[in-house]
């Protein structure tokens, strides 16, 4: 395993006397909650990638944004690294902490600080969790439209470090799109506004560069996001397929149709069968593949727009198509599908869950090629895809108390996000890079472009004290670990099947 | 004409950007030098993108298309326009031969804005000549993409000052189905109110402007909204073409000599006590002064309400944008010191200290 931090290939940390720090601590923030003693650490040694653990040196849970400022700065003065984490629901241990690192943990800032109907703006703290915005927007007929499967519990702070998707991303977009300003604290403890309550800002637009920086650059502190009024009306079509590339190529026949579906999800024959044993939504187990397509807008619209995708998907071939009858069943369509993870988790003692993206036209071979390394590994993988956007989800359900198991699902898993470059896509659609990814880096990116990376990391934080080791791979490590970098139309493996 | 309306010139690109570095020769980027007006005045040898020209891929169904810088803006959208698609976020082109390069680079959007996102929203990728001679690619030609730091949503707006964009993938979406627009008499106050009590309402509005008499709401979706939207807010029809005129600046409004400032505020904001004529756009997020009115005098006003200016009028001020907090601008420096540590690419353009 090389994904903990490596100081061999991911650079020397600066050593740090805990006694001595946790003393000044105490000394300079003497109301601030610290967390020290091994039994203490011990929930927050992992994020959702639980994989992979390490105890932080320390804990802070700071109450107010003085004191987030005042750990950023004594920790800058004494060359502490600083780890900051959310609600620590990320799948690819951005929030991993560092045993010579403080683990900054932002998930008391949970007030909704006001919503705006007239200006359609949520201003919140960091910790607030997702959901919580679009409840609080309710009441005004208003929500805020990213919504990660994790919505119930991730917070927003991690969101917009990690640039969070969801299902509804094509229509709706990502984060990055919903967002107004964000308020950070840099390395030192500096304060900085990005973005603004207009639609734009003067100068270079470093909303959009932090908005998935995985807190490398700074610590957020306050966030304003966009809200949208709710849509009149949603409805759901399921269509059940004989073959997966029918159901590919039925996708991109409702673009061609001029239809952006509000969601537009894919799964394959065990991930059916998985959620129907597990929700029972009444989903057709013998189909090789069905999609959901919910249509959501004004009620004259959605009507229009679902004899339309009917149609299409009838003539694309779907063996069935079924349209919710009500608001239950549409509930239970979805269901099926947000609870694809743990209903694959029921088949398996552990699952590894992917998030490359591909062009949508090579959805076909890609599925191909996963299936053969499916057997090739002797892991079975189920395949859930949010198809509008071309995101995958692969699951690699593996047993980690099988010696080896989990080591070749995670070997099966790099081969995976290498197959999404080598086809013009990435390793990377939502869950970010964090520490998981980290290898996968160099097969996406050449040296040069790493190294730009690295100078924006050193704009910000020259010192590397803000998350060290995630996100962006070093050239060492690259020359250690990587793949070999593929650029889409120039491919290094030329005894490899092109999709 | 095909030859020349698909050229791949990066090399020779490459070479000038390697030679500016050589010789320490500060570069003014520029496609068909439509928006020259807008910015700082710089010096610099020029480096002209048009040589490197075409559409790279357009897959309609994948909602992508990716073009290189020197393209022109009007050939982008008859390429779109075929195979029934847009652009949404509506660029102007101020000028025959607007190319996708200065488009992003400038990051300006039309009416459309604040419902479809700003240019800066529809990019998935860019390849870059950076200030340390090499051509590189971030992003991608797909929808989602988190891997490594967003610096192709960082390139646009940012005027050329963190490197030469060669090439842009860029989201596309189907036109809608139906498109109608109205005009609605009644006063600014009005409106503004109207249009906050709208925003939270799912009518398919897509262009709001105040000209200072009426409403001019364009309505896009599929047939049945918006017919039902103007049963609902009734109107006058109003020749869709207003949008048009209105995005490239050929209403009446913008020949009237006084110099022209563009105001960026909070949607929500009151009608602005300014000296000289305001028109709303953007549903109120936008608003155009012709004022003689001094530069401090505008900011002040437009920072009090959450806003910040650009000055329209090329050469009037030496701070054409809002200058930005000291912090802030440090920031600034440091990236552009990493990114274009010899300062070759605009220098100066966007900031002095830039």
């Amino acid at each position: 395993m090389n994904i903990l931090y490596d100081e061999r290939v991911d650079g020397a940390l600066p050593e740090v006397d805990k006694t001595a720090l946790l003393q000044a601590l105490r000394t300079q923030l003497p109301d601030l909650e610290i967390l020290h003693q091994q039994e203490e650490l011990k929930p927050y040694e992992c994020d959702g990638l639980s994989a992979y653990r390490t105890t932080p040196m320390l804990v802070v849970l700071p109450r107010d944004i003085a004191q987030v400022q005042g750990v950023l700065r004594l920790c800058h003065a004494r060359r502490v690294p600083v780890v900051a984490r959310g609600a620590g629901t990320g799948l690819s241990g951005g929030a991993l902490p560092l045993e010579k690192g403080v683990l900054l943990v932002m998930a008391r800032f949970n007030q909704i600080l006001q919503i705006d109907p007239a200006a359609r703006t949520a201003r919140v703290q960091p910790g607030v969790r997702n959901l919580a915005i679009s409840q609080a927007a309710a009441p005004f007929g208003l929500y805020y439209a990213p919504d990660p499967s994790s919505q119930i519990a991730c917070s927003i702070g991690g969101n917009v470090a990690e640039n969070a998707g969801g299902v509804h991303c094509l229509k709706y977009g990502l984060t990055v799109h919903n967002l107004l300003k964000v308020d950070i604290l840099t390395v030192d403890g500096e304060h900085l506004t990005l973005g603004s309550e207009a639609l734009d800002s003067p100068g270079l637009d470093l909303l959009a560069l932090f908005t998935g920086s995985e807190g490398m650059l700074g610590v957020i502190t306050e966030i304003t996001v966009k809200l949208l009024p709710k849509p009149q009306s949603a409805k759901v079509l399921l269509a059940a397929f004989d073959s997966v590339e029918k159901a590919g190529r039925a996708v991109g026949d409702i673009i061609a149709a001029g239809i952006i579906p509000g969601g537009l999800e894919m799964m394959d024959n065990l991930a059916i069968r998985a959620a129907e044993d597990f929700i029972h939504a009444g989903y057709p187990v013998e189909a090789e593949a069905i999609l959901l397509c919910e249509l959501d807008g004004v009620e004259a619209d959605v009507r229009d727009d679902c004899d339309r995708v009917r149609q299409v998907l009838e003539q694309a071939g779907a063996t069935e198509v079924r349209q919710a009858r009500d608001e239950a069943e549409r509930v239970r369509f979805w269901a099926g599908r947000k609870n694809a993870f743990p209903a694959v988790g029921r088949l398996s003692a552990d699952y590894y869950c992917m998030d490359g993206t591909i062009p949508r036209r090579e959805l076909p071979g890609v599925l191909k090629a996963i299936a053969e390394l499916s057997a090739e590994y002797g892991l079975r993988v189920a395949n859930v895809f949010h198809a509008g956007d071309g995101n995958m989800h692969p699951l690699i359900l593996f047993d980690a108390n099988t010696p080896g198991e989990l080591d070749r699902a995670e070997a099966l898993g790099g081969k995976i996000l290498e197959l999404c470059v080598k086809v013009g896509g990435s390793i990377t659609g939502e869950h970010g890079v964090g520490r998981e990814k980290i290898n996968q880096m160099c097969a996406q990116f050449n040296s040069d472009e790493l190294t730009l990376f690295h100078a924006v990391k050193a704009a910000f934080d020259p010192g590397g004290l803000l998350n060290p080791g995630k996100n962006i791979p070093t050239l060492h490590r690259c020359a250690e670990f990587g793949a070999m970098h593929v650029h889409a139309g120039q491919l290094p493996f030329p005894d490899l099947e092109r999709f | 004409m095909q030859e020349t309306a698909d050229l791949d010139d990066s090399a020779a690109l490459l070479e000038q950007v390697n030679q500016a570095l050589a010789n320490a020769t500060p570069l003014r980027i520029q496609g068909a030098n439509s928006k020259a007006f807008l910015g700082r005045v710089t010096a610099g040898e020029i480096l002209d993108t048009r040589s490197h020209r075409g559409i790279v891929r357009y897959d309609p169904t994948e909602l992508v298309i990716t073009v290189r810088c020197g393209t022109p803006l009007s050939e982008l959208a008859k390429v779109l326009d075929a195979a029934q698609q847009m652009l949404p976020c509506e660029p102007p082109a101020f000028g025959d031969g607007a190319t996708v390069g200065g488009m992003i680079a400038c990051g300006l959007s039309g009416p459309r804005r604040p419902w479809s996102g700003s240019v800066r929203d529809f990019v998935l990728g860019t390849r870059v000549i950076t200030g340390l001679g090499k051509h590189l690619r971030f992003g991608g030609e797909v929808m989602k993409n988190v891997a490594g730091y967003d610096l192709s949503r960082l390139m646009a707006g940012s005027y050329g000052t963190l490197g030469l964009i060669t090439e842009v993938s860029l989201k596309v979406l189907p036109k809608p189905r139906q498109s109608l627009s109205i005009s609605l008499p009644m006063s600014v106050e009005h409106a503004l109110l109207r249009l906050a009590e709208w925003g939270q309402q799912p009518l398919p509005i897509s262009a709001a402007c105040h000209d200072g008499e009426s409403l001019h709401l364009r309505l896009e979706g599929g047939e049945g909204s918006v017919a039902a939207a103007h049963d609902r807010l009734g109107g006058e029809l109003l020749d869709p073409s207003y949008w048009a005129d209105l995005n490239e600046q050929r209403l009446a409004f913008f020949d009237e000599d006084q110099p022209l400032w563009r105001l960026s505020v909070p949607n929500n904001t009151p009608r602005l006590s300014l000296p000289g004529r305001q028109l709303i756009d953007w549903g109120g997020a936008q608003r155009w002064l012709k004022s003689d009115a001094q530069a401090p005098f505008i900011r002040k006003v437009v920072a009090e309400a959450g806003g910040h200016v650009t000055c329209y009028s090329h050469g009037l001020t030496d701070t054409p944008f809002q200058p930005l907090p000291d912090a802030l601008l440090r920031y600034h420096q440091q990236l552009k010191q990493q990114l274009d540590p010899q300062g070759i690419f605009n220098p100066g353009r966007l900031y002095a200290e830039l």
